[in-house]
């Protein structure tokens, strides 16, 4: 409750300078365009980008803070997606839940999502309800209350998400051990949602904290899809977020991974049935690619990563699952649109018949494959012409279409970089695809984390009926 | 008082403005039946050159006939193989020309589902591979074996996810022997004895125009349309409709199943039977669900257990309608220690709810949400497909998204007190808590 009365005290005193008059308002300034895509710029910095698409009468308001948990420091980790809860929590003139219950009063949906590189927060609502979101957005840009009492119980929240989706799964586990071993003391070490001790000792002031840095209109950009016209956007944009005064957003030190150069292992020991084993090598990612023999070489990844799991037909299924019935399923993921360099992850589930040493073996004789023999025009080919048909199917998509302007805005690549991925990709070589294997692949910067499943005792089932049904216990 | 004043001014707007969503909007279905008399559902879309078409058949687990898995093996079978050409050869022919191939089983229907450029070099042989699929699907022993032993290691890591033990549980218990109690994956004695020719049988009886519907949403026209459907199940044997599955019998009694697990959280999930596709009464309880635990953020479950109390990240309810009584279940997870209490907390919302209904503004907000959403329901070719594909399926009328709207407006508070006393039983619900007694959280590692 004395937060609260701090807060508030804070808030009002605040509105004073963190809004411009609305006199001072100037105009904001086009920067770009193509056929599809218009992007503006705000006089306090905020990018704005609109995606006129009238297929139906619906939009999708999307708007991207530049943080996430590589922004974290040790012993904090977990801010950027707690505060993201945070962030539905109210405002003075909007409190706890009146922005959800709004949204949804209006027929819209809305939710938010964190990762390494950035924050977003999203409502999908028919098309005429846009300024109501605008609005509410650039509201809980300036206002948040950040109460004590509410973090407290959010906290838990998040503490039973972790629970959920990493504690009590397996391969989740697994996947933030290996991570944790690949990347040991870069940005990228920690998991998103934090380290439970971390979350155990984060504070209400950590967030006040947290959100005074990072949620300021020149770290925002405003990403608009759907049955609109980019002029008014703009014009809506400006009413409501224009008037927000720009902070200086700290210089911020990310700190670097150390070069590998030995191959690391880990066992994750935990009850469980069914083993699992993940390989991960250090690469590029295209943001971090500084010359253009890297940058081809991340396009080179790409296609790489389509030859062995760009399908059913693609060469981890073709000769691991069905070939040598040596997995039950087998995968592969590369994102270049990681803000720093990244992992190529193979992975996978032995079959019946194999074990983790079979399988671990047979993954990476795919890539020494590859090292070794050219890989076929025809492959290439059929990974191109996914890549292309992919192009026009996400246009039924309005949501990922946005998704996809927003991150290439938010980890600093530019929304362009999307225009330029068909025609890079179309122009890769069976030869890049082998020299981009040998050029990465090596056990140096080899990481293998393997599942080991320890029997999972107490699983007996106890039947008990009862036919009051209401005190069942 | 400001910012109070200023919140009703904006709640006002809304409420005036919803009255102008137009209801014209739905997309305009056509129907028709193939010449062997499959039904086909149409929809025009001509803005991106892209095809999507589904074909489903009435052939989910719930036809397992005591052989679970039957149906999801089956149905993974179709593209491992067809014709004369191997599985191999089936994903090339797709991928090289970008198609999107995809299939699956459930506990009602099993679909094949194909999305692809529209432009004829790509469309046609796609067309032509599926159809091959569908039709002359070889089964051969090899891939039997292999997706058999697949099917297995899915089964095993299903054992580690107390989600999955738990929902098997739950849908166990709720139907007894009726065939929706079938694991729609199978379970260790069926899959032990899963031979080659009871796919055969089940491909055979159930994958047959006469149990399919087509759904087509693209840039075509209906002549083009009609065409691409005739073809694609010319080759069907015809075969016969499968019979009704047997009514769904209430709950005699309550009953709660503890399954001791070695997890962080207890997974807790509690229901009885809830209603049917085409049901009187589905409307009204869909509405009827919303505010107490269908709406996410809006609703009574996720105040009461996740904003005012901390339990829980996910805690929701839900009216699962199948082609006879499908779920109505509660669900979620919490830590060991607040097990019980989330439990009783769950079961006493869940009478309240049950004795008092709604108030007034919460049946209010819900249609307002629901009616104003529609469009997002219709705002892609997948989605539209996916619809045509279920109003096939349950024999849903033509002006089922037309009329939508109308159907949540005329829900009255009333009709859900009704509702909720005829259709729920709180006294007789199915309750699953799979989870660790009260260990110390840093048991597990």
């Amino acid at each position: 409750m004395r937060i609260l009365g701090i807060l508030a005290g804070i808030a009002v005193f605040v509105a004073a300078y963190i809004f411009f008059e609305e006199s001072q308002l100037k105009e904001p300034v086009m920067l770009s365009s193509n056929e599809l895509v218009t992007v503006f710029q705000l006089d306090n910095g905020m990018k704005v980008l609109v995606q006129e698409d009238d297929r139906s009468n619906v939009v999708v308001s999307q708007v991207w803070y530049k943080v996430g948990s590589s922004y974290e420091p040790k012993g904090k980790t977990g801010m950027s997606h707690v505060l993201e809860h945070m962030m539905f929590k109210g405002t003075p003139s909007y409190p706890s839940g009146k922005f959800s219950e709004i949204v949804a009063l209006n027929g819209g949906r809305e939710n938010a999502f964190t990762s390494k590189d950035y924050t977003a927060y999203f409502q999908r609502i028919s098309s005429d309800r846009l300024e109501l979101c605008l609005k509410l957005e650039a509201d809980r840009m300036v206002n948040l209350t950040l109460d004590e009492d509410e973090f407290k119980k959010e906290i838990e929240v998040v503490k039973e998400e972790r629970r959920l989706r990493t504690e009590d799964k397996p391969t989740s586990l697994t996947y933030e051990k290996f991570n944790a071993t690949a990347f040991q003391d870069g940005a990228y070490h920690h998991p998103i949602i934090g380290w439970m001790e971390d979350l155990d000792n984060m504070k209400a002031s950590d967030m006040i904290d947290w959100y005074k840095k990072w949620y300021t209109p020149n770290n925002a950009t405003l990403v608009v899809s759907g049955d609109v016209k980019a002029d008014e956007v703009v014009k809506l944009a400006n009413k409501y977020f224009g008037r927000i005064k720009p902070r200086e957003i700290p210089s911020h030190h990310i700190a670097t991974e150390t070069p590998q150069t030995k191959s690391r292992f880990i066992e994750v020991a935990i009850p469980a049935q069914v083993p699992y084993v993940m390989l991960g090598y250090k690469v590029p990612s295209l943001l971090q690619a500084k010359t253009e023999e890297q940058i081809d070489d991340v396009y080179a990844l790409e296609v790489l990563s389509g030859l062995l799991d760009g399908g059913n037909s693609a060469r981890m299924t073709k000769n691991l699952v069905r070939g040598r019935e040596i997995a039950s399923s087998a995968g592969v993921s590369y994102n270049p649109y990681d803000r720093l360099n990244t992992l190529f992850v193979l992975s996978g589930l032995p079959s019946g018949k194999s074990s983790i040493p079979e399988l671990k073996t047979a993954l990476l004789d795919e890539l020494e494959e590859i090292k070794h023999k050219l890989p076929e025009q025809i492959e290439l080919d059929r990974v191109k012409a996914q890549v292309i048909a992919a192009d026009v199917y996400e246009k039924d998509s309005m949501f990922y279409q946005a998704m996809q302007l927003g991150i290439l805005e938010t980890t600093g690549l530019g929304w362009h970089k999307k225009d330029e991925y068909l025609e890079k990709i179309s122009a890769v070589t069976p030869l890049q695809v082998q020299l981009v294997a040998k050029k990465y692949f090596n056990e140096e910067t080899l990481t293998v984390a393997e599942l080991k499943p320890l029997p999972m005792k107490n699983m007996k089932r106890k039947n008990s009926m009862n036919g009051g049904g209401r005190h069942a216990r | 008082m400001r910012a109070k004043s200023h919140m009703v001014s904006v709640v006002i707007t809304a409420v005036l403005a919803l009255a102008s969503f137009s209801v014209s909007a739905s997309p305009r279905i056509l129907q028709w039946h193939t010449n062997k008399g499959t039904p086909v559902y149409f929809v025009e879309s001509n803005q991106i050159p892209i095809v999507d078409v589904r074909i489903i058949f009435d052939a989910g687990s719930a036809r397992d006939n005591g052989q679970a898995g039957l149906a999801v093996l089956t149905n993974a079978l179709l593209a491992e193989g067809a014709a004369d050409k191997t599985s191999q050869q089936i994903a090339e022919q797709f991928e090289d020309v970008g198609a999107q191939f995809s299939n699956g089983a459930l506990r009602d229907m099993a679909w094949l589902s194909l999305r692809s450029l529209r432009a004829e070099q790509y469309l046609n042989p796609a067309l032509s591979v599926l159809k091959e699929v569908l039709t002359k699907p070889v089964f051969s022993e090899e891939s039997f074996q292999r997706e058999l032993a697949n099917l297995k290691v899915s089964r095993q890591a299903s054992k580690q996810s107390p989600s999955s033990l738990g929902a098997e549980a739950f849908y166990k218990a709720l139907y007894g022997d009726h065939p929706y109690a079938s694991p729609v994956n199978g379970d260790d004695e069926s899959l032990a004895s899963m031979q080659r020719k009871h796919v055969l049988n089940f491909y055979d009886r159930y994958y047959v125009s006469s149990n399919a519907v087509i759904a087509i949403v693209g840039n075509l026209s209906r002549a083009q349309a009609e065409n691409m459907a005739n073809d694609l199940v010319a080759d069907l044997n015809k075969g016969i409709r499968v019979p009704a599955l047997p009514v769904v019998k209430p709950l005699e009694k309550a009953q709660l199943i503890k399954i001791p697990f070695p997890s962080k959280q207890s997974h807790i999930m509690m229901g009885e039977p809830g209603v049917k596709r085409g049901d009187k009464d589905y409307f009204t309880l869909y509405v009827a669900n919303h505010p107490f635990g269908g709406s996410g953020f809006s609703s009574r479950l996720v105040d009461e257990i996740r904003e005012k109390r901390g339990l829980a990240y996910s805690v929701y309810s839900y009216f699962s309608p199948s082609r006879e009584s499908g779920a109505f279940l509660m669900g979620m997870q919490t830590k060991n220690e607040q097990a019980s209490q989330a439990t009783e907390l769950l079961k006493a919302e869940l009478l309240k709810y049950w004795q008092e209904g709604p108030e007034d503004d919460e049946l209010e907000s819900s249609i307002k949400n629901i009616t104003g959403g529609f469009p997002l329901r219709i705002d892609s070719n997948k989605k539209i497909v996916e619809y045509l594909a279920m109003i096939g399926f349950y024999h849903l009328p033509l002006d089922y998204l037309h009329n939508f709207n109308r159907r949540i407006e005329a829900v009255t508070l009333d009709d859900i007190k009704s509702a909720l006393k005829r259709r729920l039983n709180p006294e007789k619900m199915i309750t699953v808590i799979v989870g660790g007694e009260t260990k110390s959280p840093s048991q597990i590692n």
